[in-house]
């Protein structure tokens, strides 16, 4: 299995370890619900190196507006946007983040399981282009430091303002003597940033950080729970292959007034079908159902769909789930439902996504 | 933290501590520690009669489901309810206040000792 750089530090701070990905990630530290507390209130310093970067550069915004759904040509440098690339029947290959760096350069964050797919896909599409597409993967640490003081904290350690940087913007700065990217995105539905660290340099940015009072040193079993609180798709459970950027709820992300793009010519025909659609569902009690248990209409025999994602809320203390539900049932916000919670039917109702908003 | 000398174990990670006809029965740190921070938990009811290594309750963390296997045969005497408010106890306290249920019980299955389940969960 793959290891971050920090690795071992990690394991040093006494952390369990999961398989995420092909990569062997810090699931806590010590309590995943204090850790997931800590972003909620104060600070949470995550090491997500597991991610993949990509740099495109020359005709990276053509590369881009073709291997993608968005328009990313019409991007402000240090900007940041979150999108799709996905085959040419229209299923999702991976949800991705994408930094402007300048005109003729952008970045791209994959996830760990998705990166050498993605990359593939780029470079196919590459052939028509001038460009250049490298995977940095190897070359970077990516932190993140999540929550509402995750901004002041950082703000001491780098030579730039970051109060002003608007969210999903990127700005490079330097932590001491070492350049850095600095990102206002992140997964948790907090303020904070993703910083893009040299791997040489970035245990002594992590102890400086992780010693800090107002932050708490968490693993992924609090990105998780944060992640689903704040309506955030995971590849692999919210997308797959399996579906498409609508039924996903995403269809916003999707230009189709582009002109010729990957799986576009499939994408206009799904636009119209709503086999299956995400919710929002809120359970009753402290049991959650958790992924792959199945959603039926109160009484029904027949499920209806299934969670992608479950679990106790930490922050709302009631379960909550996404699930893929049957599209031509048209449920409205409140309808109610039942969930089979390992053979017992448990209340569940339909809710806005997402269940957390700062 | 080791495992306690004078409880016996079993080998879906639960302990035991054997008092008369009486049996007080817990998960291990080792169980609760792989579970991560538990946030439910779902005892037998006092009186229901418990079959050995049947499951006879769910523990569940945010991050997963474990099952409690009972470890004999016998009728649930007491169940822990102070856990239904605070299920985290079991995390901060698995071998004393995050105790699960009482069992009374006529014969007692083989069990292991704390340097056999030692040995069982590679410590």
């Amino acid at each position: 299995m793959l290891r971050t750089p920090l690795f071992d530090e990690h394991q040093g701070m006494g952390a369990a370890f999961t398989d995420f990905g092909g990569w062997e990630m810090p699931v806590r530290y010590g309590s995943d619900l204090d850790e997931h507390h800590a972003v909620r209130n104060s600070a949470g310093l995550f090491d997500i190196s597991h991610m993949g970067e990509i740099r495109i550069k020359g005709e990276a915004a053509e590369l881009l507006d073709y291997a993608l759904v968005s328009k990313l040509s019409g991007m402000k440098d240090g900007k940041a946007k979150y999108t799709m690339i996905c085959n040419a029947d229209g299923k999702v290959i991976d949800d991705l983040i994408v930094y402007r760096i300048h005109t003729d350069e952008y970045l791209i964050v994959a996830n760990a399981g998705n990166r050498h797919a993605v990359l593939v896909q780029l470079l196919n599409a590459a052939e028509h282009f001038e460009v250049e597409v490298t995977d940095e993967s190897e070359q970077w640490v990516l932190l993140a430091l999540q929550g509402p003081k995750a901004t002041s904290v950082l703000n001491e350690f780098v030579d730039v303002d970051l109060e002003p940087l608007p969210y999903y913007s990127i700005a490079s700065g330097k932590i001491g003597q070492t350049e850095v990217l600095l990102a206002r995105t992140g997964y948790t539905g907090e303020d904070g940033f993703e910083i893009f660290i040299p791997d040489t340099e970035a245990l002594k940015i992590f102890r400086a950080l992780a010693v800090r009072e107002e932050v708490r040193v968490c693993g992924l079993a609090a990105r998780d729970t944060l992640r689903l609180e704040a309506g955030m798709p995971l590849y692999g459970h919210e997308l797959t292959l399996d579906v498409n950027p609508f039924e996903a709820g995403l269809g916003r992300v999707v230009a189709l007034d582009k002109d010729d793009f990957v799986g576009k010519v499939a994408l206009e025909e799904l636009k119209t079908q709503k086999n299956w659609k995400l919710y929002g569902l809120k359970g009753e009690g402290k049991r959650a159902a958790r992924a792959e248990y199945e959603i039926y209409l109160p009484g029904g025999e027949n499920p209806i769909g299934q969670v992608t994602s479950g679990a106790l809320s930490p922050t709302l203390g009631y379960p909550v789930a996404m699930a893929y539900l049957d599209g031509s049932l048209e449920l409205e916000i409140g309808s109610k439902l039942e969930a089979d919670v390992r053979g017992t039917r448990i209340g569940y109702e339909v809710v806005e996504l997402p269940f957390y908003r700062r | 933290m080791s495992n306690p000398a004078e409880l016996q174990y079993t080998k879906e990670h639960e302990w035991v501590r054997v008092e008369g006809d009486v049996a007080t029965i817990g998960i291990t740190k080792y169980a609760a520690d792989a579970l991560g921070e538990i946030v439910y938990v779902d005892l037998p009811k006092v009186g229901s009669s418990t079959t050995h290594m049947k499951i006879c309750g769910e523990i569940e963390s945010t991050k997963s489901v474990g099952e409690l296997y009972a470890p004999m045969d016998g009728e649930v005497v007491e169940a822990n309810d102070s856990l239904s408010g605070s299920p985290e106890t079991i995390n901060g306290d698995p071998f004393g206040e995050g105790w699960l249920v009482k069992i009374r019980f006529t014969q007692l299955p083989d069990l292991l000792s704390s340097s056999e389940y030692d040995a069982f969960i590679g410590e």
